[in-house]
């Protein structure tokens, strides 16, 4: 009998999963829905242009795909075009890998002020985003706040301080690369409310930093003075002993440079100033308190007011709800137990499972999404051994209705034709590839093509 | 660039790397395992997820661990795929403790 499966988003936990699941099982159908015509979530729209090595990872996800027991439903939204209750009447179980897709806010005030965005608008903009790509951004000031200190951050601020010539050869957006040669922002502030053992960077992004043609980074030697409590997490972390040691190369080490990048910590946002646009950001200075792991910042000392002209807040995702599924909003994912489905009295509910960043939260890169996805899928191979149920429609069923809601499926043959228009679009600007940002567009090119 | 596994994986093979890979870059024999330089894509996933702190970036080994950036090389391109956790070795938690782990 064959298991049928349905899995929720096309991303690195989707694909994952899809991976697991054909590895584990030899007479499975695995059907992967994904809401916009191309997959790879955010191997697309989220890693950066100019990480072009980090995007290969498509190619483990193209094999995947490969396999005949595999199927790609993109252009699918579950919600309106199918409901996640009838894929789950339909499969023998479903995997939502619908990730993180919601920034958080700082919930300060002058937050909407024109001039402030967040870094999952800004990030989705240059990717290429369909829904993002027509915003517009303040790049005509001279500085910029980046509020958080993880790699989203890492990544704004260097989009924002390469050269045009920098990322020629990235897949960067044009109208994206067009905006970013007219910037006339120099000065680059990535605040931290904690201080340099607690920042997220990892240390390979952090050294990159210091390689930009025309920008110079610093930081603060006071602040690199560690109290013990931090020492101590240092020591048990060599992760963050070795962003220490690039914190501290980077200390007091301004040289003459066009760009200018400080690094600050022990610094908390408490209002974002400006009439019709953002002029300032308003900061507290803080201490840390608590055990070595667990500090936090407190506020203490006079404000500090910092002059920019445009702030990204980068201070973590949220998932979305899911219809029919619990949700816990403080964590911003669906209550689970090693990725099965869990209401509020702990109990499993029937056969929906979740990975990836709807199940953990929106932390780690990607292949924490694969070791993840092994997690939700021994979880739901042991569920499955234990029903012994009449075979699932699957496949057949979801195309039936989707045929009848007359949804213009694109599968993964015709995002191939997608994928070789973009190359082929790169090609001829000396660019890997030169994205589609509209869906009828992508549809256009897509639906050309017919098994 | 790439990441290399050095010196701390011999006799412990934990493997707990392998899962995180989002490449399948891992390759192994009965002692231990290898990246392969050429498909690894130098993302630092497998960093954390190692108990014995084996797996390196490759600007970051140290002189004395050199000799397992040319090793990982040669045996990774020998060896069969690893692309799950598979048993540690028996040697696995006694080698963990030696190395103060």
């Amino acid at each position: 009998m064959t298991a049928k499966f349905a899995i929720v988003g096309s991303g690195p936990s989707g694909f994952y999963a899809a991976e697991a699941l054909l590895d584990a099982l030899p007479d499975v159908e695995v059907d992967v829905l994904e809401r916009l015509p191309v997959p790879f979530g955010l191997v697309r729209y989220g890693v950066a242009p100019d990480h072009q090595k980090l995007k290969q990872v498509t190619a483990a996800f193209e094999r995947v795909a490969g396999d005949s027991r595999f199927r790609l439903f993109a252009n699918v939204d579950v919600g309106s075009d199918v409901r996640a209750s009838e894929l789950a009447a339909i499969y023998d179980a479903v995997i939502f890998a619908t990730g993180a897709a919601l920034d958080r806010p700082l919930g300060i005030p002058g937050e909407g002020l024109p001039g402030s965005h967040s870094a999952t608008e800004f990030v989705s903009w240059y990717n290429g985003h369909p829904e993002h790509s027509g915003k517009k951004f303040n790049l005509s000031c001279e500085s910029a706040v980046i509020i958080g200190q993880g790699n989203v951050a890492i990544d704004v601020c260097r989009i924002l301080a390469k050269s045009v010539d920098e990322l020629k050869d990235s897949d960067i957006c044009e109208h994206a690369l067009d905006a970013l040669a007219e910037s006339k922002i120099r000065r680059i502030h990535l605040l931290g409310r904690r201080g340099p053992a607690q920042a997220k960077f990892t240390a390979k992004e952090l050294r990159e930093l210091s390689t930009l043609s025309r920008a110079s980074v610093a930081t603060v030697p006071a602040d690199l003075e560690l109290a013990t409590n931090c020492l101590a997490e240092a020591e048990r972390d060599p992760a963050i002993a070795k962003n220490l040691s690039i914190f501290r190369s980077f200390a007091g080490s301004r040289r003459a440079a066009p760009v200018s990048i400080d690094i600050d910590f022990f610094v908390s946002p408490t209002c974002i100033v400006g009439d019709a646009a953002v002029e300032a950001v308003e900061l507290t200075r803080n201490r840390l308190e608590g055990l070595p792991g667990q500090q936090r910042a407190v506020a203490c000392g006079e404000p500090i007011r910092l002059a920019a002209g445009a702030v990204f807040r980068s201070v973590g995702y949220r998932g979305s709800p899911i219809e029919g599924l619990p949700f816990n909003e403080v964590t911003g994912t669906v209550p689970n137990r090693a990725g099965k489905v869990i209401d509020d009295r702990e109990d499993a509910l029937g056969n929906v499972y979740v990975t990836g960043w709807i199940k953990r939260g929106p932390t780690g890169i990607i292949g924490t999404n694969r070791a993840c996805a092994f997690e939700t899928v021994d979880a739901l191979l042991a569920e499955l051994a234990k029903a012994k149920g009449k075979s699932a429609p699957g496949q057949e069923a979801l195309t039936r209705l989707l045929r009848e809601r007359k949804v213009k499926v694109v599968d993964f043959l015709q995002w191939r034709a997608i994928d070789e228009h973009e190359r082929r679009r790169g090609t001829q600007v000396r660019k890997p590839r030169e994205k589609l940002t509209s869906v009828p567009e992508m549809l256009s090119i897509a639906l050309a093509r017919t098994a | 660039m790439t990441h290399v596994v050095t010196e701390n994986c011999t006799d412990c093979r934990f493997t707990d790397c392998v899962t995180t890979c989002p490449v399948s870059c891992f390759h192994g024999d009965d002692e231990r395992i290898y990246i392969d330089p050429d498909v690894c894509i130098d993302c630092g996933a497998c960093v954390p997820a190692c108990p014995v702190q084996a797996i390196v970036e490759l600007i970051d080994v140290p002189a004395e661990q050199a000799k397992w950036i040319q090793i990982n090389a040669e045996r990774a391109a020998q060896l069969p795929v690893v692309r799950t956790k598979q048993p540690q070795l028996a040697s696995a938690e006694a080698r963990r403790l030696e190395l103060g782990l």
